[in-house]
């Protein structure tokens, strides 16, 4: 899942300043899951802008809505009606979200309440892992799923490098190695002789190469 | 003087027992809380307590289980968790995370509930009534 993190809350609030009436939108896909802007999030943080800006003697009218996804058009034309008589949109989905709805409602002003952070997933409850680098050409089979592009910080295809010292890469002795995981699980698997084969240096016009990706699937075209 | 009003969650296996022992033990405390009585002090939720500030509480407080006695494990730290998170949020908010806090408690203890009662409306009623509400008390 995409993870991210709410801004400051001065930040928010600094957005829509100038604002009577806002919608607070939340999303319920990713970033409901990392607990940054689902349901609960939204009312939270609409809660706190009202409360804020009463104090500061501008009252705040918020609406809320949370979205199925905010990246799929057809959920963002459901919330047209409620778009329509508001002065800004602050939306808790990711980056995407945020562009669809500014997209969408193009004479609206919409700001991101969250900063989008990573690809990645649940390691314990409320700690959250960066494990995709999304680069666009896979090669978990060659290194027992462990991803040496993200999870190495130096994204090396060959490691491990000599600031690899006792299972822990040299940035901090929090960070495992990629390189020690991918050897280890390697052999656990009776696979090394996989990682004797050398890796070329890697195709990167599948990555960020040529401006903003595009996938398309000609079957589920209409 | 200044009545606060302060809402008090309180945890069914403890602070809401102990309230009835300090009725039964014929306490007196301040009569400025009210009572909501909780099936767990882990039950908290954040919007809830930002509720009560919203709509004129002073303070509130969430009173849960002493540490390891809690009837379901660990919801006492959850909550204790919880409002260190929202009295960080009331700071920015500029209502000041000290109108609000958490207690531990046990049920057999009615005196300290009667305590807590009274430092926490002694607390409020120094800070003085919520910004919120700061003028409907004035004009009052």
């Amino acid at each position: 899942m995409i993870v991210a993190e709410q801004k400051p809350f001065a930040e928010i609030a600094g957005f829509v300043a100038d604002c009577n009436k806002i919608l607070v939108a939340g999303c319920l896909g990713c970033v409901a899951v990392c607990l940054a802007g689902g349901e609960k999030e939204t009312e939270i943080l609409a809660a706190a802008l009202r409360m804020h800006r009463r104090l500061q003697g501008k009252p705040l009218e918020t609406v809320t809505y949370t979205a199925t996804r905010q990246c799929d058009p057809e959920y963002v034309d459901a919330m047209a009606d409620l778009v329509k008589d508001v002065d800004a949109v602050v939306s808790l989905a990711c980056g995407v979200g945020v562009q669809y709805l500014a997209e969408r409602y193009r004479d609206k002003w919409v700001v991101p309440a969250l900063n989008t952070r990573f690809v990645g997933g649940s390691v314990a409850q409320g700690v959250w892992e960066e494990r995709c680098g999304l680069c666009g050409e896979c090669i978990l089979h060659k290194t027992g799923g462990i991803c040496p592009i993200i999870r190495c910080s130096k994204s090396l295809l060959n490691g491990p490098c000599g600031g690899s010292q006792y299972g822990k890469c040299e940035i901090s002795k929090d960070v495992p190695c990629a390189w020690q995981l991918i050897y280890d699980r390697m052999k656990a698997l009776g696979k090394l002789e996989w990682l004797l084969e050398y890796q070329p240096p890697k195709d990167w016009s599948k990555s960020r190469d040529g401006g903003p990706r595009k996938a398309v699937r000609e079957d589920a075209t209409i | 003087m200044f009545e606060p009003r302060i809402v008090a969650f309180c945890c069914h296996y403890c602070a809401y027992s102990a309230a009835d022992l300090a009725g039964s033990m014929r306490l007196q405390y301040a009569p400025n809380i009210r009572v909501v009585e909780m099936p767990c002090s882990g039950t908290i939720d954040a919007r809830v307590i930002l509720a009560a500030f919203e709509d004129g509480a002073d303070g509130v407080y969430v009173a849960g289980c002493l540490e390891g006695d809690c009837h379901f494990l660990k919801g006492n730290f959850r909550a204790k968790k919880r409002v260190h998170y929202v009295k960080k949020l009331l700071d920015d908010i500029g209502l000041g995370g000290e109108r609000l806090e958490f207690y531990n408690l046990s049920a057999a203890m009615g005196t300290r509930f009667a305590e807590i009662a009274n430092e926490m409306t002694e607390r409020i009623r120094n800070l003085g009534p919520s910004p919120l509400r700061a003028k409907e008390v004035a004009g009052a």
